[in-house]
């Protein structure tokens, strides 16, 4: 075995890490720290932070890649190991092989039979055309009728299973933050029933796609886990990766004026006047050619594609960085005015201590809300410009890629509708848990509610 | 005004320079002359000679910014980005690379984007508006909650199934439409329906959800408090105190947009095999005709900045207080 | 808590009634039930894409998936131009609609061209004399060719050219062809076939057909050197130049003379290339200022064939109208066994073509144009394209032994033409690559391991809705040459087990890359794992796709690695010589072997030609060189048949491709369109189909009985979503009347 770092992987680490040490951080500032408490102190906000912290959760677990080592062969010099080119992660182990059981094409959910005819021979080798039966779904069943039963039997064994893991996970919980006072009791309801879902879906997808499978044979459900990484990581990343930019102008912009003031209001005005959609396609393009003119640098597909990911998330974060950058400056020009910041300079301290002790620490707090608030539109962005042909790598598994693959799949007859179903249902759970949570931070933080107001 | 109109248009013009040559620069990083010609010729039986010749027929074959074999200006405006770019200044696009005149197609191609477009506008404006007033009414109800719950769930699904899921019950399953098409007779009712259903339906979550903040901030003013201090009744107050206030935020929020209708709905267009601006740019990325990208992207650029010096104008026409000077 | 509200309500002291809130109720409530009246009486089929007129009987509704980018037979080469192109130009010669083998017919010519051998000097000689330098063909025209009407040939009173302008203010006002009020036409002379040839050779133009036939026509390459190249203002007229090998003896007879000996040149006489142009047409298109208004050759087509462009918005749709000019042409008496039975022959001895008008709405997502043709919308499921790849076995049924649609369908009425196509679609191996290529035992065994490896027919069933037939041989079905069944098989990667062609074992495979040196894809050596690449187009393979390659080779131990890259930089990669495995496909020009056989011809080779060669496996065998340069120059006949199973053979032993599959597209017609047999080759056979308008008429208003019930909901939710509002306006007025004016 031999573990994959891509880049993406770092900064999402990276990521995750620093949003931890904010959180952590948080307690030195009261203010900050009480709204962030009225946060978390509705049963909504703890509800929708654990969905969306379990589909952070599973994007970082499939972001530990690693590349399994091939069997040494006789003969060969010991020594050197190799290692496969497909790239597995954590997540692909705990999912219980459900990626590897291919059927031949598509197959509804919980199928026993193929979805589409093929030519067969019978035991006399008479030729006879009927659909035929899956390779994995359904193939412990002695006769198709036992099937309603079994899926029950099976279900309830997985259920119970998953209430088992439940009981342990939310059990420990309890020892720890029985006494907190935010209600962790909605928190653990809706990390039961994720736990008792997760397990069930595994533990069921050894017998049968619960999704059905796609027009290669693949599961469906699990090419719709596999897009969460994509998802979050794009949603995150995009805001990340122009984070230094936006911060470092908006701050100087608004700190030093004059002709800094003028450069980079030009700037962002002259970027956020080209049609966004254009810029990410022209971008794309340009990227693309990078990509394909240099392909030393990638040794596996899959980093190929990661580099394009990356690049989309660049372009994204270029074309929403504006607005973060103009609400910094106009924050910074405010913050600059205040008398301990007057009184700072009146003594002489240097600029980079002001901008380090008063200015950042103060706009912080518009970073993070700004990053909440673009998340979901930014999930809900790589949908449409997979279908504009400048999404993400089409080798990789994402949301956007199935129901863009999933589009023609209506029109065939009967329709084939658990493809986009799948992608529909994990975005849909995602976006409004990000939404809701989005709600409640801007009005946590909105200006204008003071803060002893709201409990009125 | 005017003078202030002149001045704002005066410093539109830097941006666009950084519009323009950002672009530039752009498509011809990404794509070479060569590579074009060759897009644009096919596999078949190219030769460098062909390339060369396709490439004097559409003007690539000149240096990009500096031609050193022209005298005196020619040395500028023998050039590439001469040619290509700053002509577009002149609202001059050119010819796109499979030959056509982008300026013909752009105003061909304008109209359909607008029948889309505007009553998509309107109407969506108009039906966010009164659902939030509806909802707004029975503020602090269960019934309120809900509705939020109700819009921030709208919100969450993407446009892309609204698209796939009108066309296919609508038009599929219950057959009350043409699925797509479009015509420029009295016929056209039938093609808009559901293009405007869909579009005014996906806009309700994200539309009425900002109109209601919009009515609810205006309540909690203290014009409001006085108003229902001296006894005015809660429709009385919507609609005489909280609407007319409202109006200002909303006026200049969709003013910015207006310009931009122009452009069309890239996916609606698309979609519904709509003839406008949208689908135009679509299938200019799709087959990556950077003439037409770029021409649309400076269009864009000065509908926008169109947009902008429109919407300080509505400040001072929906509140007496801004002057513009 | 509606009871809050409602509790409010009567304190309201209003002095003004809101009249604007209630108009805007009103008018809400008006809108819908006017929509929900037309509906609910209306007896049309509400759906209907297309306006409805009575007379549009014969008007054809088709659709295109994409836009055509030239029109100008000079310039075109691409399938979905054609279709536009073949129906309105006509060359000297054409295909028999019918018959199979293809079968060569004079079309625009009296009868097939003469041909003649010459030497050096001129001087007539027998076909297979040493001393043979040129071929000439003579070509004789009908005397009832006419050009379509059109403003070109619009003349004044003086007999001068009508619209003729010396500055672009002049003819500002005509943006489109129909917009000019006058037009003429003119008999079709010899001089225009030979202006149209003239016109390939034409640097400005920048035919793709230059290259390839100035080999043959004598003079070509001088004539195109001689021409001033571009930038070039205004009309250049090329009668004013002399080519070598084109001659006009008089108005209906013109000659051609090719260097050599070229046994395939007619094949090229029946394509666009070989089109007329009135040189009176190409002068009227360099009117100044035409060219920014898109009025061209390019756009606007002018020709003698069956229908005329009448309409050409290429953002919206191509109408294509009958020519009321065209020639005497009558439906073929004679085809095929089993064209009787097919009805094929209904029609025969009738004047064409029958329609009236073509309308081709652009229409780009499967879904609309499917949900079009079941709906009746569409004639047929589409032109080039059988029907959106994505319905497949519960539609209909396809197996080896043909194509059945399912009941539902059946019912319909729908009919089935399915084509295959003289085309392949193939994945090389190329032969320079340091892995995979070569000549050796080893490198044979390793490249028929991983054909075998690789499952064509479930790749064409999964990926193609077995609309596909494996290719054994690089010559598709249809083409001389073609071999069926046992003759036909490729024995390194099929036995012949009860009379049809089974893939080996994989136990075979691996059998065979131990003998390669790769022992379960491992190198014996070094126990380095096999990898192998290929070299893909970004757009051509996606996720599922890519997915189910690896996991077939991963079953003999096989990894692969997928380079995607756009277009162009795949196509460089080919022409240099530095793919390993790469995607390539190739269409029939014309219906004979060699057009398929060169593709493995050493010369053709992009690194020997240094020119855009087809050979991209780089494939370079003496022997099979020797063999191709005979056969290209055998007529057909036993001996040539000879040589290509020998060439065939060589290939099938070298294993130079990967897998390769003949298309074969299943197009599905609405019970009132008749004539429906494809061709392959030639696409001008639109002037063959002919509608039952009166049937297509009953059958749309029997298929789109629109369900109404989704309305009545809309209307239920509208009034629930209005009632409130209407409920407290109503309170509120109530509450004003009692308590009167304050």
């Amino acid at each position: 075995m031999k573990p994959l770092l891509l880049w993406s992987d770092g900064l999402i680490f990276l990521l995750v890490f620093s949003l931890i040490a904010f959180f952590l951080k948080l307690g030195r500032n009261l203010q900050t720290q009480k709204r962030w408490g009225q946060v978390f102190n509705t049963r909504l906000g703890m509800v929708t932070f654990t969905v969306i912290a379990v589909y952070v959760l599973v994007a970082l677990l499939d972001s530990l890649h690693f590349r399994r080592a091939l069997e040494p062969v006789a003969g060969a010099p010991a020594g050197e190991v190799f290692y496969d080119n497909r790239v597995t992660s954590v997540l692909d182990l705990m999912l219980g092989g459900m990626g590897d059981r291919y059927e031949r094409t598509y197959s509804a959910p919980f199928a026993l039979k193929s979805f589409e005819k093929q030519n067969m021979k019978d035991g006399s080798g008479v030729g006879y055309r009927d659909y035929p039966l899956l390779r994995h779904g359904g193939r412990h069943l002695e006769t198709a009728a036992d099937r309603a039963s079994d899926i029950f039997w099976k279900s309830l064994w997985g259920i119970g299973m998953g209430l088992l893991v439940a009981l342990i996970v939310v059990g420990l919980q309890w020892v720890f933050l029985r006494r907190s006072p935010y209600p962790w009791r909605a928190s653990w309801l809706a990390q039961a029933i994720i736990i008792v879902l997760a397990v069930w879906l595994v533990s069921v997808s050894k017998y049968y796609h619960v999704l059905g499978t796609d027009r290669g044979g693949l599961d469906v459900a699990y090419q719709s886990i596999k897009g969460i990484r994509t998802g979050v990581l794009l949603g995150t990343l995009a805001t990340l990766i122009m984070l230094p930019i936006a911060v470092t102008l908006g701050v100087m912009a608004g700190y030093f004026k004059g002709w800094v003031d003028d450069g980079v209001q030009y700037l962002y005005t002259t970027l956020s006047s080209i049609p966004g959609i254009l810029l990410i396609a022209a971008s794309v393009l340009m990227f693309q050619v990078y990509i394909d003119l240099n392909p030393d640098a990638f040794s596996v597909g899959l980093e190929k594609a990661d580099a394009r990911f990356l690049a989309l998330c660049f372009i994204l974060g270029v074309t929403s960085w504006s607005s973060l950058c103009r609400l910094i400056r106009a924050e910074t020009l405010k913050l600059s005015q205040l008398g301990y910041v007057q009184a700072a300079h009146a003594f002489g301290v240097s600029h980079r201590r002001v901008l380090a002790r008063h200015i950042l620490p103060n706009v912080s707090h518009i970073i993070l809300i700004t990053f909440v608030l673009d998340f979901s539109s930014l999930v809900l962005a790589e949908a449409v410009l997979s279908y504009i042909g400048v999404g993400i790598d089409p080798s990789m598994s994402s949301w956007g890629n199935m129901i863009n693959g999933g589009r023609a799949e209506l029109s065939q007859e009967p329709v084939v509708w658990w493809t986009l179903s799948g992608a529909f249902f994990f975005m849909v759970v995602l976006v409004l848990a990000a939404n809701l949570f989005a709600d409640l931070v801007r009005d946590a933080f909105d200006p204008r509610t003071s803060l002893g107001a709201t409990h009125s | 005004m005017l003078a202030y109109i002149v001045r704002r248009l005066f410093y539109a013009v830097p941006i666009l320079i950084g519009v323009n040559l950002l672009t530039f620069i752009l498509f011809f990083v990404v794509n070479s002359p060569d590579d074009m010609a060759i897009s644009q010729l096919g596999a078949k039986h190219v030769t460098p000679e062909i390339v060369q010749a396709w490439k004097q027929k559409n003007g690539y074959d000149l240096p990009l910014f500096f031609n050193a074999d022209a005298g005196g200006s020619g040395a500028f405006t023998e050039t590439i980005f001469f040619t290509k770019s700053v002509r577009l200044f002149a609202l001059d696009f050119g010819r796109s690379e499979s030959g056509r005149d982008i300026s013909a197609d752009v105003s061909n191609r304008m109209w359909p984007s607008l029948a889309v477009a505007i009553p998509n506008f309107v109407i969506g404006i108009w039906v966010n508006i009164c659902v939030a007033l509806l909802v707004v009414m029975f503020h602090g109800t269960r019934l309120d909650r809900w509705a939020v719950a109700l819009f921030v769930g709208l919100m969450s699904i993407s446009y892309l199934f609204y698209i796939i899921g009108g066309q296919y019950l609508v038009a599929r399953v219950w057959k009350l439409v043409p699925i797509s098409g479009f015509s420029g007779d009295e016929h056209i009712w039938k093609f808009l329906i559901l293009p405007i259903l869909v579009g005014v339906v996906s806009g309700i979550g994200s539309g009425a959800r900002w109109y209601r903040t919009l009515f609810l901030e205006e309540a909690s003013q203290e014009y409001v408090r006085t108003a229902r201090a001296k006894g005015a009744g809660e429709l009385r107050i919507l609609f005489r105190h909280i609407l007319p206030n409202a109006l200002i935020p909303i006026l200049t929020g969709i003013v910015v947009v207006i310009p931009a209708l122009f452009m069309g709905g890239l996916l609606i267009e698309s979609f519904f095999s709509i003839p406008g601006l949208g689908s135009y740019m679509l299938d200019a990325i799709q087959s990556q005709d950077f003439a037409i990208v770029r021409s649309m992207v400076f269009l864009g650029s000065i509908l926008y900045i169109i947009g902008l010096i429109l919407t300080d104008i509505s400040y001072t026409w929906a509140d007496p207080r801004v002057r513009l000077e | 808590m509606l009871a809050q509200f409602i509790s409010t309500a009567p304190r309201m002291t209003a002095a003004q009634t809101n009249q604007p809130r209630l108009a805007r109720i009103v008018n809400r409530l008006c809108l819908a039930v006017l929509f929900y009246l037309l509906v609910a009486c209306g007896d049309a089929p509400l759906n209907n894409p297309h306006p409805h007129h009575p007379e549009d009987a014969m008007v054809y509704q088709s659709f295109m998936q994409s836009i055509p980018k030239h029109l100008d037979p000079a310039q075109s080469w691409a399938v979905n131009e054609a279709i536009y192109i073949s129906q309105i130009y006509e060359p000297p010669l054409g295909y028999h609609f019918l018959k199979r083998p293809f079968e060569l017919i004079p079309t625009a010519l009296e009868s097939m061209p003469e041909i003649s051998y010459l030497d050096a000097d001129g001087n007539a000689v027998v076909e297979d004399d040493e001393a043979l330098a040129f071929t000439r063909y003579t070509l004789r025209l009908r005397d009832d060719l006419l050009y379509q009407p059109h403003p070109a040939f619009a003349l004044d009173k003086a007999g001068q050219p009508l619209y003729l302008f010396k500055t672009a203010q002049e003819g500002r006002r005509y943006r489109q062809i129909p917009d000019f009020p006058e037009t003429g036409y003119r008999p079709v002379y010899a001089n225009d076939y030979v202006y149209g040839i003239k016109r390939l050779a034409d640097p400005v133009i920048a035919s793709p057909m230059l290259g390839f036939m100035s080999q043959y026509i004598q003079g070509m390459t001088e004539f195109s050197a001689m021409l001033p190249g571009p930038p070039r203002k205004g009309w250049l007229n090329l009668d004013d130049f002399h080519m070598e090998g084109l001659e006009v003896l008089d108005d209906r007879t013109l000659t051609i003379t090719l260097n050599g000996r070229y046994p395939q040149f007619p094949f090229w006489l029946a394509m666009h290339f070989f089109s007329p142009i009135a040189p009176e047409v190409d002068r009227f298109y360099h009117n100044p200022g035409f060219v920014d208004r898109n009025l061209t050759l390019d756009w606007w087509p002018v020709g003698s064939g069956p229908f005329m462009m009448v309409e050409n918005n290429p953002n919206k749709e191509i109408v294509l109208e009958r020519n009321p000019n065209y020639r005497e042409d009558f439906f073929p008496e004679e085809g095929e066994p089993g064209d009787q039975e097919a009805g094929y022959l209904d029609d025969a001895g009738k004047r064409l073509p029958f329609l009236d008008r073509a309308v081709f709405t652009l229409e780009k997502q499967p879904l609309s144009y499917w949900t079009k043709f079941l709906q009746g919308y569409f004639d047929r499921s589409g032109e080039t394209q059988g029907y959106p790849l994505g319905l497949f076995d519960q539609a209909f049924t396809v197996s080896p032994d043909g194509v059945s649609v399912d009941s539902e369908l059946a019912d319909r009425g729908l009919t089935m033409s399915p084509s295959v196509e003289p085309s392949v679609f193939y994945y090389g191996f190329n032969m320079l690559d340091p892995v995979l290529g070569g000549y050796t035992e080893e490198r044979r065994k390793l490249r028929q391991a991983l054909q075998i490896a690789f499952p064509t027919e479930e790749y064409l069933s999964i990926f193609y809705e077995g609309n596909g037939i494996v290719a054994q041989s690089p010559i598709p079905p249809g083409i001389p040459g073609h071999l069926q069944g046992k003759a036909g098989m490729n024995p390194y990667v099929y036995d012949w087990v009860d009379g049809e062609p089974k893939r080996k074992s994989l136990e075979i495979a691996k059998q065979l890359l131990v003998e390669a040196g790769y022992p379960n894809g491992r190198d014996a050596r070094t126990g380095e794992p096999l990898k192998i690449f290929l070299d893909v187009q970004s757009q051509a393979v996606n996720n599922t796709r890519k997915r189910w390659i690896e996991r077939v080779f991963s079953e003999v131990g096989v990894q692969v690695e997928f380079r995607p890259a756009d277009f162009n930089r795949t196509r460089e990669k080919m022409l240099t010589g530095n793919s390993q495995i790469y995607s390539a496909a190739w269409g029939a020009d014309y219906p004979d072997p060699e057009n398929f056989l060169f593709l493995l011809y050493g010369p053709e080779s992009p690194l020997i030609c240094k020119c855009d060669g087809a050979n991209y496996s780089n494939y370079e065998n003496e022997e099979y060189d020797a063999l191709f340069r005979r056969m290209r120059v055998l007529p057909s006949g036993p001996e040539r048949d000879a040589l290509i199973d020998q060439m065939v053979q060589l290939y099938q032993r070298d294993a130079v491709w990967l897998y390769a599959f003949n298309p074969k597209r299943i197009f599905l017609n609405n019970p009132w369109v008749f004539n429906n047999k494809r061709h392959g080759i030639s696409n001008a056979t639109l002037k063959y189909t002919r509608i039952d308008g009166q049937q297509r008429d009953k059958l749309r208003t029997r298929w789109n009985e629109p369900t109404i019930w989704p309305l009545h909901v809309a209307l239920i939710l509208l009034i629930a979503l209005i009632a409130p509002g209407v409920v407290a306006y109503r309170r509120r007025r109530s509450a004003t009347a009692r308590q009167g004016r304050v």
